[in-house]
């Protein structure tokens, strides 16, 4: 492995930063204005895309920005794990870029020049997590997202609006300083160091409460992998616009949780480290209550974009469950779900969103033969759908065929239970919808007339539908960058 | 003889000669008050680099005043801990001075505005020479100074509630400065002598004696008062809620912290560290009412409705952050709490400037007069949020690497307990800012403002004009530069200060390299 110096990780981190100023100066022309963002998207892409090749063939590059205190640094460095993240974050921006456009012109939704601006810096942001050498630039760039969000979740600007998003940032910001920054402290006081390295920093430098401390405190600090207690801002959160919820909330944000906790387990304390302590186990049993319990009030959810908020809390701790577990599979079935529930649930928004603009709907029973209307939207739906409950040749199935693998190499055989009954519900949950858009008549008053949202919606959430079924196909490119991240660690 | 032999005394000379030039000059003008009042204290401030850099470069600097030798003569004595300090504080008068233009003539009768400046002089003397001096008793005369100068600088506003609160501050202050005159008189009664360094040397032979244990009970309850650390702050929310708010700034951003170096000169210069954790357990109660003045500061500030003095009780917890750092008495701690005087100062130095300039355009104080000022007032808006950020301790803002070190310094201790209560006030701190910026830009303004200006509140009118997101469009918005914001006068030095409160706690390793300097020097001796 070879660490090459270059500066392209800050250059992918800032082009966004650097849009941010062209749309605010361009507010005044729409077009020219949404130009920017897709312009950013585009090459933010390209950035991140080049330099594949490099972390394929095995290296990582390295770039310190500043080093504001000793020990204090901010500083990138690329590798597997890194590159697996912005790839999936920086290509669905530039999906839900145009999906955004479609949404906010057809609503003809107010402050939008804020609304593009804040986008872009929270994707800055996130390829900031993403590329994070050490805690503390991930701590910089996981509180900024927080921050850079909020004004996005409170986007209607109403009572609702403000009472989500403060229960958003209250959960986000008071998790991270209370019990996230404490571990920093704690981390930087016992190992000298907050670098992410190989097999971790923590080993052999306190004693096993200490370090359990450290561990609970990290875990607990995380509110963004949503794991329950800290769950309850996701639901919240759903009073942002569509595409907010999607990106953010289905990519951005909440898997900067669970990546930030990959990356706390594999570099800060190493799985040797945590095999000893023992708490991967404890870790796995509470993903496991919050896989099944939130699950379990999805199927209670009437309101579409609830129900899927509670099937992300759910799905996201597949990912803490894998790599909890602590093995090859586990962590790789850990690793690929991040990419392939990333697709999945980006679609089932996009088609929440979709259903909103064209039909005006909400609510699951309001959907009834509404195939007829959408058929391109509903199809898409269905896909990310089956990908959700794991169905073959759907995404969704190839990271619960690796955890479900990870958890017999663990000798944890109830966590096996655990991911057929999360099947079994994530199915009734998601399969009545399907069924009923598809097979069930039409409110009485409604024609079967085809009235899709504008294209830029459709379109993207057709692409990801796509990208949803490639990716069982051929998860070649992920896979390899997931190996190449768990052989580093294990 | 080289007149860089006598910057020390420059530093004193140059505004107290200036306190009687300006009435002089304001005979002709009162503007030119102002000019002076911004000549001098820009020259403070480029007096006190050139010290600060002297320092770095050839040490300690001992300047005797008459050129009488110590221990018998006055001496100025320069290290790294008051260069410091002198630098932090005269930046603030600075940028201070070049906001008051406009802030006061709007706030103080155009009669007193020459005396206002002159008095302004003599605070920035005292205050400048209690950091200055190396001799104990003229500490005391310069405490006095500041004092009566400070005084006399709340009283100055046009409300009556001023003088019951320069009153309150009176009454408090004088007593402390009693405290303080006594514990000097008792030092002096067992040891014959009045320089810091001097007294440093002799009482180690009678540390355990009862008068140098009452005289350091007086000290330490005396700089408290001055420096209003829980539970003797009563004076400080009146204060800086009736004051004009140039006054509130200069206070809030130099006073206390140079009541806070005050309190480090006498516990670790004038005092040996083996005093401070042997002989008396100083710094444990020391840490008790910091950690108290933490919490019970910021649980306070989210009850207020004024915002003055919000930020008031907000400096009560502040204040707590220094003085935790000096009770601690470890390398990093000590580091935190002198950073934190100026990060402190920085963010709420800030803080009034823009709630001044909120003042100067609309005359609302309270803290519903923020609502929806983010497209009326961007620019001091923007510096409030840059500011709230950095009170609450967000990473690369000043206020995230003062907690660093005090978090650290906690763990030097032992006293992983302390870190709890940080992150406590820090998400206290998230609350009442939180509050205030969420308003800032998503909540419809307030309708009749007491002064509004002529053309306040204009608002481009559409055909959903009256639909309240829409007026939201900020960006949308025609206007001029500045729209309805306050003049460059007052915008600009804000902007200043919240743009260091960034470039400080990015590039911080500039103040640090000085604190850690100045940390040691207290730990390790002279």
């Amino acid at each position: 492995m070879e660490a090459v110096k270059s500066a392209m990780p800050l250059y992918a981190i800032a082009v966004s930063l650097l849009a941010v100023v062209l749309i605010g100066i361009s507010g005044k022309k729409p077009n020219l204005r949404e130009f920017w963002t897709i312009a950013a998207g585009v090459l933010k892409f390209t950035i991140v895309a080049s330099m594949l090749p490099l972390i394929l063939e095995g290296n990582v590059i390295e770039y310190s920005l500043v080093s504001i205190l000793p020990g204090l640094d901010i500083a990138f460095k690329v590798d597997a794990l890194g590159m697996f993240f912005a790839l999936t974050a920086s290509f669905l921006w530039i999906v839900t870029s145009f999906y955004s456009i479609g949404y906010v012109r057809s609503l003809n939704e107010h402050a939008q020049t804020r609304y593009f601006m804040f986008f872009a810096v929270a994707l800055s942001a996130t390829i900031g997590v993403a590329f994070s050498a050490n805690m503390f630039t991930t701590f910089v760039f996981y509180e900024m997202i927080t921050f850079c969000t909020f004004p996005l979740v409170a986007h209607k600007g109403t009572t609702e609006a403000l009472k989500g998003a403060r229960r958003y940032l209250t959960y986000l910001l008071g998790t991270s300083v209370a019990f996230q920054l404490f571990a920093i402290f704690l981390t930087y006081n016992a190992a000298g160091t907050l670098d992410f390295t190989q097999h971790g920093i923590l080993a052999g430098q306190g004693s096993d409460a200490l370090l359990i401390a450290i561990f609970v405190l990290f875990m607990a600090g995380i509110a963004k992998a949503a794991v329950m207690p800290f769950h309850s801002w996701l639901p919240a959160a759903m009073v942002a616009p569509t595409p907010v919820s999607a990106l953010l909330h289905a990519v951005a944000v909440v898997k900067t949780g669970v990546f930030v906790v990959l990356k706390v387990v594999l570099y800060i304390f190493g799985v040797n480290l945590l095999s000893e302590l023992g708490v991967g186990t404890v870790l796995a049993y509470v993903a496991s209550f919050t896989i099944i319990v939130a699950s379990i009030i999805a199927l209670r959810q009437d309101n579409l974009k609830r129900r899927l908020a509670y099937s992300t809390i759910s799905q996201l701790s597949y990912v803490i469950l894998g790599v909890a577990l602590l093995t090859l599979s586990g962590i790789t079935g850990s690793i690929m779900h991040i990419v392939l529930h990333a697709f999945a649930k980006i679609t089932l928004f996009f088609t929440a969103g979709a259903i909103y603009v064209a039909a005006h709907k909400t609510r699951v029973s309001e959907l009834d033969g509404i195939g007829k209307q959408m058929p391109f939207t509903m199809a898409a739906f269905t896909v990310g759908a089956f990908s959700m409950i794991g169905i073959p040749p759907f995404g969704g199935f190839l990271s619960k065929w690796y955890i479900g693998i990870g958890a017999i190499e663990a000798g944890q055989l109830p966590i096996i239970a655990v991911i057929v009954a999360s099947t079994i519900l994530n199915a009734a949950y998601f399969l009545p919808i399907v069924y009923a858009a598809f097979f069930k008549e039409l409110p009485a008053g409604e024609k079967a007339k085809r009235r899709e949202a504008p294209s830029l919606m459709v379109i993207p959430l057709t692409i990801t539908a796509i990208v949803t079924l490639a990716l069982f196909i051929w998860p070649s490119v992920f896979l390899e960058l997931a190996r190449m991240a768990v052989a580093g660690a294990m | 003889m080289n007149i860089a032999e006598h910057l020390p005394i420059l530093v004193i000379v140059i505004p107290l000669m200036s306190a009687v030039i300006i009435p002089v000059a304001g005979r002709v003008n009162s503007i030119y008050s102002w000019y002076i009042a911004v000549a001098v204290t820009l020259s403070s401030f480029l007096v006190s680099l050139s010290l600060l850099n002297t320092v770095m470069d050839t040490g300690r600097i001992s300047y005797w005043l008459g050129n009488w030798e110590p221990p018998w003569g006055i001496e100025y004595s320069i290290d790294y801990l008051n260069a410091y300090v002198l630098v932090v504080v005269s930046f603030i008068f600075f940028i201070v001075s070049l906001y008051a233009r406009k802030s006061v003539e709007k706030e103080i009768d155009s009669s007193k505005i020459t005396a206002f400046y002159s008095i302004f002089m003599l605070f920035v003397t005292g205050l400048m020479g209690i950091v200055i001096t190396g001799d104990i008793f003229n500490l005391y005369v310069f405490i006095e100074i500041a004092s009566l100068a400070g005084y006399a600088l709340i009283a100055v506003g046009k409300k009556r509630n001023a003088l019951m609160a320069s009153y309150n501050y009176l009454i408090l202050g004088t007593i402390a400065a009693t405290f303080i005159v006594l514990g000097i008189g008792y030092l002096y009664m067992v040891t014959g002598t009045l320089n810091m360094i001097d007294l440093r040397d002799k009482l180690p032979m009678v540390y355990e004696s009862k008068v140098v244990l009452t005289a350091f009970a007086f000290f330490t309850v005396g700089l408290s008062l001055k420096l209003a650390l829980f539970p003797l702050h009563a004076w400080l929310p009146n204060a800086y809620t009736y004051a004009p708010s140039v006054v509130s700034a200069i206070m809030a951003a130099t006073a206390t912290k140079v009541g806070a170096y005050a309190l480090l000169r006498v516990m670790f210069t004038v005092f040996k560290l083996e005093f401070d954790l042997q002989v008396v357990p100083v710094t444990k109660i020391l840490i008790a009412l910091a950690l108290v003045a933490i919490v019970a500061g910021s649980v306070i500030a989210i009850a207020q409705t004024n915002i003055r003095r919000m930020l008031a009780y907000s400096s009560v917890g502040q204040i707590g952050y220094i003085v935790l750092g000096a009770a601690l008495v470890n390398q990093s701690s000590i580091t935190g709490s002198l950073l934190h005087i100026l990060n402190h100062g920085l963010m709420k130095g800030s803080l009034f400037l823009v709630v001044g300039a909120v003042i100067y355009k609309t005359g609302v104080e309270d803290i519903s007069g923020l609502r929806g000022m983010g497209k009326k007032m961007p620019f001091s808006m923007a510096a409030f949020t840059i500011a709230g950020l950095s009170m609450i301790g967000v990473p690369l803002t000043v206020g995230f690497v003062s907690k660093w070190y005090l978090a650290l310094g906690a763990l030097s201790a032992d006293m992983w307990f302390i870190i709890p209560i940080i992150l406590a006030s820090s998400l206290l701190t998230a609350v009442y800012f939180w509050r205030i910026i969420e308003g800032i830009y998503f909540a419809e303004p307030v309708g009749a403002y007491p002064a509004a200006v002529a053309g306040y509140g204009k608002r481009k009118s559409g055909p959903k004009g009256s639909k309240p997101p829409k007026s939201k469009n900020s960006n949308e918005n025609n206007g001029s530069f500045l729209k309805d914001d306050a003049p460059l006068g007052l915008i600009m030095p804000t902007l200043v200060l919240a743009a260091l409160c960034i470039v400080f706690g990015v590039g911080a390793f500039i103040p640090v390299s000085v604190a850690e300097q100045a940390a040691r020097m207290l730990l390790g001796g002279v």
